[in-house]
């Protein structure tokens, strides 16, 4: 018999060990690419070219619903049969392209080349593309590539790849400079203002947040960064950013007033902030969330969520449902669960819930009628029928396009779900 | 390499899921990449479909690319045999599985699946929708009803002496616009003409119904663009005649029953006596006048364009001042229509291209799809729409066809709804120059400059200009307060600033800052 008695860690509570059920199947949800839609919102002078098909050009398109502009910040080159044919050097069309692009839209100053499915099968070099492009239009305007690609990208990681993809470019902090924060995932501006005064309550500075919302104002990284990231599908740019000698801030994401809260704390425990500053300087957000939950508590609370795979943001948000809300966990479906990213969440997660990770969407939606749940959360290829089934839906790409984050916030992201259950209650059969 | 804002037409595939999620007891599985399940929100956000469309994708990855995605596909195509059990199936690639070859319809057949299996071939580098929806509708027929076709040269049997004639409706999908009503419109109609609808195709029809579309004696073509080939392909294997008319506008629909009464070998005189049509008449009516040459310009699927260019002028006295298709495979029949009237027609799909064409002309209507339609808000003309691409709102819950009588008095009420009224018009010519009425303003039944004046009140109200209670009660704002509620949406921020004032009245509080702005919302919120 071995005399090493196990001992289980401090971390091993919650869902830290729970087993993760891996499918591979029909997986119903958006490529990359479509990251595009809130990342040309954010970086207000950058625009997306897309490198694809005409099938790239139109999920874009749907998956923007009604957001026509005149001229977004956004468009596709569609690769034509002449291209594929070799009757067209492709990299000489694209240069015509970027050229035409360019002289029509002057204010345009970063400009990202977007991989797709197709210009990765036909091996289509596009980082290099960039680089010759970058050459020839700086420095008025920088080029940079990166894919959203449906064979390499979930949804929310073409964010991460685009993110990645600008790290190299951030200017290096000196080695004196003082230690820095850096938020690091796309939030809401009036989310980014709100954070921002209470890094400034606390003492804490200075904070940048990245992405930026200008090209030109790139934070700094270097050994004297600590980074905290404000999204949990941010696997490449953590690890590009800790290659430039970054920390990482290990904490839960700022979903609800508890996750807001040790997400804030991590921050303030790297800057030295006392524990009364913090306690005196977040008490009364802490406690206005706290109001504004109560009331959807008693909507919410006992009712059982199922959760389809679509953002990595599921983790967190379940969490939240779970711990302050009082909502029963069936399945938590993630396109992909990172380990190291959510560690802090998985420990919070109550036991024995059920993870899941990847996708078999007919296999899934077999549990999820047998489960029963009161709530579904899924994307929009499958809410309708679903909602034509019976059962209650909450549609996940509004979990993405609204602010939810921060103490402010926690409300409106409990309001989400009450509201599909409200209005089934109103609506007379 | 075609830079594109916006697309008018998906791809070819997207089609094929038109017709695939039409069909009953199809099962379509289709070769591609993760992402690619985006066009399944077409069907169950667009045009609000209560079940998923009959599409098995097999999501193959990068690091399938190396290994085996043909087997992926076997998977696939076996798995979704197994589970839905449809009575045919369809195979494809999209646009990425195109590149890597696997060859679907190969793959599929080894399988010996006990149905049959349709083989598509859809190049995405090249086509768009439309010929995609038109080909594997052509595909998906001539492989059903293909094992029907009677012996070459044998002529038709005669139908038998006092069996009412029968038809088909071809070319409905999902998807279309406004085809659900249409197929209703022209069923009941034809119905009152005494013959008999045997199949609508391929929307609602099953495997079966496609294998013996050659018992009826005509075709109804009702969307060439998805229709007229499998027509055309329906004539030469079962003589089987087709109609040529498409019975949008009053004028049209007369004709097609004219057309369909000679096919049926009956006589038209009595379901046209019968034909309540009111959009004649109102055209004629004394207020209509002012409809009198107005500039409209006319941008659609080919079909739809034409035929809107022909009511608009013929039927409602409109100048028809642009006509264009983004449907390039029917610029011949669009380029003949614009002769009609003397105009250079505009065969693109380059969104930017029409707004030019739109911006340039400046008519006093536009009648396009969804694109035109944001064109034209964003250039303040009126505009109704007549074509796909759609929309959520093309799905309308009411009956609102497009075809037949009834659907001639929808156009009649869309196209004229926008357009300033009548007696409005003529009280304008009257008053030129008046304060109210001037030709600048609005139609007065529509929302429009007007609102625009309510909305901007948000300027400071000075202090003294209220009246004494109010000015005590109001709480003052703190610069980064009222800075921050700039930051809410314009449409919630009027509420956002009652709601604040009113939080901060009850609370007795002076200033109103930040954490106030929070608190009242944190209150309010529900």
């Amino acid at each position: 018999m071995s005399p090493v008695i196990p001992i289980r860690s401090a971390a091993t509570e919650g869902c830290s060990d729970a087993p993760v059920l891996r499918e591979r199947g029909q997986r119903e949800v958006f490529c990359g690419l479509t990251g595009i839609i809130w990342l040309h919102r954010k970086i207000q002078d950058a625009f997306f070219l897309v490198v694809g098909s005409r099938t790239c050009a139109h999920l874009i398109q749907s998956a923007a619903g009604v957001m026509i502009f005149a001229e977004p910040r956004f468009a596709t080159a569609i690769i034509d049969e002449r291209d594929l044919a070799g009757l067209a050097d492709v990299n000489t069309e694209l240069d015509r392209v970027v050229t035409r692009l360019l002289e029509r839209r002057p204010e345009i100053k970063l400009l990202f080349l977007v991989g797709s499915c197709p210009s990765e099968v036909i091996k289509l070099d596009l980082s290099r593309a960039a680089s010759r492009l970058s050459g020839r239009f700086s420095p008025n305007v920088r080029v940079l590539s990166y894919s959203g690609s449906g064979i390499e990208t979930t949804f929310t990681q073409g964010e991460d790849a685009c993110l990645a993809a600008l790290v190299p470019n951030l200017p290096a902090s000196q080695a004196t400079a003082p230690t820095a924060l850096m938020v690091v995932g796309t939030l809401a501006d009036v989310v980014e203002d709100q954070f921002m005064r209470l890094f400034a309550q606390l003492g804490i500075g200075p904070v940048h947040f990245f992405p930026p919302r200008r090209a030109g104002a790139m934070p700094a990284i270097g050994p004297n960064s600590r980074v905290l990231l404000a999204q949990p599908f941010l696997a490449d740019t953590a690890r590009a950013l800790e290659a430039r000698g970054a920390k990482r801030l290990p904490a839960p994401f700022p979903l609800g007033a508890e996750g807001t809260t040790l997400w804030l704390q991590a921050a303030a425990t790297a800057f030295g902030v006392g524990s009364e500053l913090f306690d005196r300087v977040t008490a009364p957000s802490r406690e206005r969330a706290r109001g504004a939950l109560t009331r959807h508590r008693a909507t919410l609370a006992g009712k059982r969520v199922f959760f389809f795979p679509d953002s990595q943001l599921e983790i967190p948000i379940a969490r939240f449902l779970a711990r302050e809300l009082g909502m029963r966990l069936t399945e938590v479906g993630s396109p992909y669960l990172h380990r190291q990213h959510l560690a802090e969440e998985l420990t919070l997660l109550p036991a024995g819930t059920t993870l899941s990770e990847g996708q078999h969407v007919e296999k899934q939606l077999d549990r999820c009628r047998a489960a029963q749940p009161d709530i579904v959360v899924c994307g929009l290829g499958l809410a309708n029928p679903l909602e034509a089934e019976g059962f209650t839906t909450k549609w996940s790409i509004e979990l993405v396009f609204t602010p939810i984050q921060g103490y402010d916030q926690a409300g409106d992201l409990a309001e989400l779900f009450t509201r599909p259950l409200l209005r089934r209650l109103k609506l007379v059969a | 390499m075609q830079l594109t804002l916006w697309t008018y037409e998906g791809p070819p595939h997207v089609g094929a899921m038109r017709v695939a999620a039409a069909l009953q007891d199809v099962h379509y599985v289709l070769h591609a990449p993760q992402g690619d399940t985006y066009a399944d929100l077409l069907f169950t956000m667009i045009e609000r479909l209560p079940k998923r469309p009959p599409v098995t994708y097999t999501t193959f990855q990068a690091r399938d690319l190396g290994g085996d995605t043909a087997e992926l596909f076997k998977t696939a195509a076996r798995d979704a045999y197994a589970r839905f059990q449809p009575k045919a199936m369809m195979v494809g690639a999209s646009c990425t599985a195109e590149l890597i070859q696997d060859d679907p319809g190969g793959l599929a057949k080894a399988l010996n699946l006990p149905v049959p299996v349709v083989a598509l071939e859809l190049p995405s580098y090249q086509r768009k929708e439309n010929w995609g929806a038109s080909e594997t509708f052509y595909q998906v027929v001539r492989a059903l009803a293909g094992p029907n076709a009677p012996a070459k040269d044998s002529a038709r049997e005669a139908r038998p002496a006092g069996q009412r004639a029968s038809c088909n409706l071809l070319g409905a999908t999902a998807l279309g616009f406004r085809h659900r009503d249409d197929v209703r419109e022209i069923t009941q109609l034809l119905n009152l003409m005494g013959i008999d609808v045997r199949t609508v195709a391929p929307l609602g029809a099953t495997a079966d119904d496609l294998a013996r579309l050659g018992e009826a004696d005509f075709n109804v073509v009702l969307y060439p663009e998805v229709g007229a080939l499998t027509a055309g392909w329906l004539t030469r294997t079962f003589g089987q005649p087709a109609t040529k008319t498409v019975p949008i506008g009053a004028l049209a629909t007369r004709e097609f029953v004219h057309e369909v009464a000679a096919l049926a070998g009956i006589d038209p005189s009595r379901a046209l006596a019968d034909v309540h049509s009111h959009s004649p008449w109102y055209s004629r009516s004394v207020d209509s006048t002012y409809l009198n040459g107005k500039r409209v310009f006319i941008f659609g699927d080919a079909t739809h364009a034409i035929a809107a260019a022909r009511v608009a002028s013929a039927e409602l006295g409109f100048t028809v001042v642009g006509l264009g298709t983004y449907s390039r495979e029917f610029a011949r029949e669009v380029r003949e229509a614009a002769k009609l009237y003397d105009i250079e027609p505009l065969i693109t799909d380059d969104y930017l291209e029409v707004e030019a064409k739109v911006a340039e002309l400046q008519p006093e209507l536009v009648l396009g799809s969804q694109m035109e339609r944001h064109i034209a808000k964003r250039l303040g003309l009126p505009c109704a729409v007549i074509s796909a691409p759609v929309h959520v709102q093309d799905f309308p819950a009411r009956y609102s066809p497009q075809m037949g009588f009834e659907g001639a008095n929808v156009l009649f009420d869309t196209w004229v709804h926008p357009l300033m009224m009548g007696l409005e018009e003529h009280l304008i010519g009257m008053f030129r120059g008046d304060f109210e009425f001037h030709e600048d303003a609005a139609p007065s039944h529509l929302g429009g400059p007007a609102r625009e004046a309510t909305v901007t009140p948000t300027a400071p109200v000075s202090p003294a200009a209220l009246p004494a209670t109010a000015q005590k009660a109001l709480a003052d704002w703190a610069p980064d307060a009222e800075k921050e509620l700039r930051k809410i949406p314009f449409f919630v921020r009027g509420k956002a600033r009652r709601n604040t004032e009113r939080f901060a009245l009850d609370r007795g509080l002076p200033l109103i800052t930040i954490e106030t702005l929070y608190d009242a919302k944190a209150h309010f919120s529900r």
